[in-house]
């Protein structure tokens, strides 16, 4: 057999010298981590939509460390006596409230609690919401106290205010955990079925390339811009909100990679059939939906009835937050996490080796 | 005319033969009993109008499709078995590949290049397809010639002995074609085979040392380019169309001195025939006695557009 004929430019003699590229898996994962980087609307995606949203998120229920309850007093005969004896304590904002905006008002939150004046004063109040329900008894306490009723007891006061235990600090480690999942899914499934569409793939098959590395190296560019991604992420949550990581940077770097290959796992299962842009985007968002709602971002998952539970603490999204938060407000370390990391382990191998075998790749 | 080669050619300097190919997608059969042999060293091209089955053959060759019936066998080896040993040594373009927008030219070929054990370096690569000046422009800035280089560049990343062009010029403009004409020579120079598929008899004509015309799904000529326009025996044809009025008998121009056959469509008449000048002074006394007047007379030289029109009575091109 005649060997392969030699292009003019290139003699055989360049043969020993460096081809100019290295290993294909390294050359397909720049290459994915360089579009990735050239596309502003993905970068927008990954760094400064959770910037946004941590940051409005923050504001709006940063800890109100003795702020005044507000109360609403309906504007009828009595209301200038209650209104004298809320205000006196400096302890409520008072608003007045037309009798016939009662209802509204405490439906759309401006008060949590209006009194109605007589004797005995009316509490209209909503009974689902906590700030409602606390509003009510402040209130209560406020007006019996004027009404001669006397404590029992004085109880020393402790207030919480400790960094760590807040709202913020709980709600950024979900955010970081929804952001690993949507950038894992969109960054992987978009770019392999563009590449299908444009016939890339088919190209691709056409050259010796192996698939796996294709496969991984689209998992693997994944894992460059989570570093970037997390460090992001934390950094300003640290330096807007003063959320610091309890756990140590290695054991949440750590879990990132697992939450992200465990997602890049789905993401190329998720693309690995579709041929459309659009029926990748229709699979992933039912995919997403579900552990948007139930996976504990914004609230507990703990608040879903007990026979969901099962459900809940197996999809990957619930393991990854529940792990992030162990590592960033309780100081748990991987070790600790084993059962959270076993989940994310296993949806990435198993969706990574689905993916594998499903794959269309023209 | 079936010029196969077949028992000239030792087997060892066959580099692709294929036998009794047929690919059928529902009830339409894209290639239907297909022969073919290209022999090493040489640049053969499929010739044939869109959806004569040109690309469904190749993909089929380049291992890319699943045959219905038939048997290949590319450099001595089969798909079935060695995938993985042939592919290494093949450079495959093929018709519609759209290479990733933000990457570099640069990079583009470092990627391609990564996989394959052997080849020229990126810079060789990028100076043979003479992109050395854009090496570190966006894809998507290219113009449609430079981005058939880079394709064609792409496919010749790993050496390779074998290379499958599937109309690696539609749509560019003649100096662009040129330039990827003269890329593929210096290929051949160096001994490299070549199967293209181009709709330009041009093209086929420039580049390639036998043609095998494809329509419907067969092969309906094979030869060199010479041999298949000799085959119409008649090397000119003279083009006419004359302005309204009776019709001219078919009969009486098929016997004008040189004419071997006469094409009519409309107005506009075509013959071809072997002594252009007996044939024009005949031709022009022959509308004098039948009082018609010419809007229009060319003459030109047989080409393999005529070859094709002649052995199937549709123009190559739709257009």
């Amino acid at each position: 057999m005649t060997r392969p004929p030699s292009l003019p430019d290139a003699p055989r003699l360049r043969r020993a010298e460096p081809s100019g590229a290295s290993h294909p898996l390294v050359e397909l994962t720049l290459a994915r981590f360089r579009e990735f980087l050239r596309e502003p609307e993905a970068v927008f995606w990954v760094f400064a939509f959770p910037l946004i949203m941590s940051c409005a998120l923050g504001i709006a229920f940063r800890s109100r460390g003795g702020e005044p309850v507000i109360a609403g007093v309906a504007e009828q005969a009595g209301a200038d006596a209650i209104v004298g004896t809320l205000e006196a304590g400096g302890a409520f904002t008072v608003r007045r409230i037309p009798l016939d905006e009662i209802d509204r008002a405490v439906r759309d939150g401006r008060v949590p609690v209006v009194v109605i004046p007589g004797t005995p004063p009316t509490y209209r109040f909503d009974q689902a919401r906590a700030e409602s329900q606390v509003a009510r008894l402040a209130v209560d306490a406020a007006l019996q106290r004027a009404a001669g009723r006397a404590d029992a007891f004085v109880p020393i006061q402790e207030p919480v205010q400790a960094v760590g235990s807040r709202y913020i600090d709980w709600l950024v480690p979900g955010l970081l955990g929804m952001n690993i999942m949507s950038t894992g899914l969109w960054g992987v499934g978009f770019s392999i079925v563009q590449a299908r569409t444009k016939k890339l793939l088919k190209r691709l098959v056409a050259t010796p390339m192996s698939r796996t590395h294709y496969l991984l190296a689209n998992v693997l560019s994944r894992l460059l811009y989570l570093a970037l991604e997390t460090a992001v992420i934390m950094g300003f949550a640290w330096l807007a909100f003063d959320v610091r990581v309890h756990g140590t940077i290695a054991a949440l770097g750590g879990l990132a990679l697992f939450g992200a290959l465990a997602f890049g796992g789905i993401g190329l299962l998720l693309a690995s059939r579709a041929r459309t842009i659009e029926a990748v985007s229709g699979l992933m968002n039912l995919v997403m939906l579900p552990m948007w709602v139930l996976s504990g971002i914004f609230f507990a998952s703990t608040n879903f009835p007990d026979a969901m539970q099962p459900f809940i603490r197996a999809l990957p999204l619930t393991a990854l937050i529940d792990a992030l938060r162990g590592v960033v407000n309780e100081g748990r370390t991987l070790a600790e996490l084993l059962p959270e990391v076993g989940i994310l382990t296993a949806w990435g191998t198993v969706s990574f080796a689905l993916a594998l075998r499903l794959f269309r790749w023209q | 005319m079936y010029h196969g080669y077949n028992c000239v050619v030792p087997p060892d300097s066959v580099a692709l033969h294929c036998a009794g190919l047929v690919k059928r997608y529902g009830a339409v059969t894209a290639v239907n009993g297909l022969d073919l042999q290209v022999v090493r060293g040489e640049c053969f091209g499929l010739l044939g109008p869109n959806g004569a089955g040109k690309t469904t053959t190749i993909e089929i060759l380049e291992g890319l499709l699943a045959a219905d019936a038939g048997e290949v066998v590319v450099l001595g080896r089969r798909w079935e078995r060695d995938a993985a040993a042939l592919r290494p040594r093949l450079g495959i373009q093929l018709q519609e590949t759209q290479l990733a927008d933000k990457l570099t030219v640069c990079e583009t070929l470092r990627m391609f290049r990564s996989f394959y054990p052997d080849g020229p370096t990126v810079d060789a690569l990028l100076e043979t397809v003479e992109l050395g000046a854009k090496r570190d422009v966006w894809v998507v800035k290219l113009s449609g010639g430079q981005k058939q280089r880079l394709s064609v560049a792409c496919a010749l990343a790993g050496r390779p002995e074998l290379l499958f062009l599937d109309e690696p010029t539609t749509g560019l403009d003649p100096q662009s074609r040129r330039q990827l004409w003269a890329v593929l020579e210096r290929f051949r120079e160096a001994g490299g085979t070549i199967l293209i598929t181009t709709h330009s008899m041009e093209e086929a004509h420039a580049l390639c040392d036998r043609v095998g015309i494809m329509d419907q799904g067969r092969l309906i000529a094979l030869g060199t380019p010479r041999e298949l326009v000799r085959s119409l025996g008649a090397e000119h044809v003279v083009e006419f169309a004359v302005n309204a009025g009776p019709a001219l008998p078919g009969a009486e121009l098929g016997q004008l001195p040189g004419v071997r056959e006469v094409r009519t469509d409309d107005r506009h008449t075509a013959l071809s025939t072997s002594e252009l000048h007996t044939t024009v002074p005949a031709l022009l006394d022959l509308l004098r006695r039948h009082d018609a007047t010419l809007s229009q007379l060319g003459t030109h030289s047989a080409t393999l557009e005529d070859v094709f029109v002649t052995l199937t009575g549709r123009q190559l091109r739709d257009d």
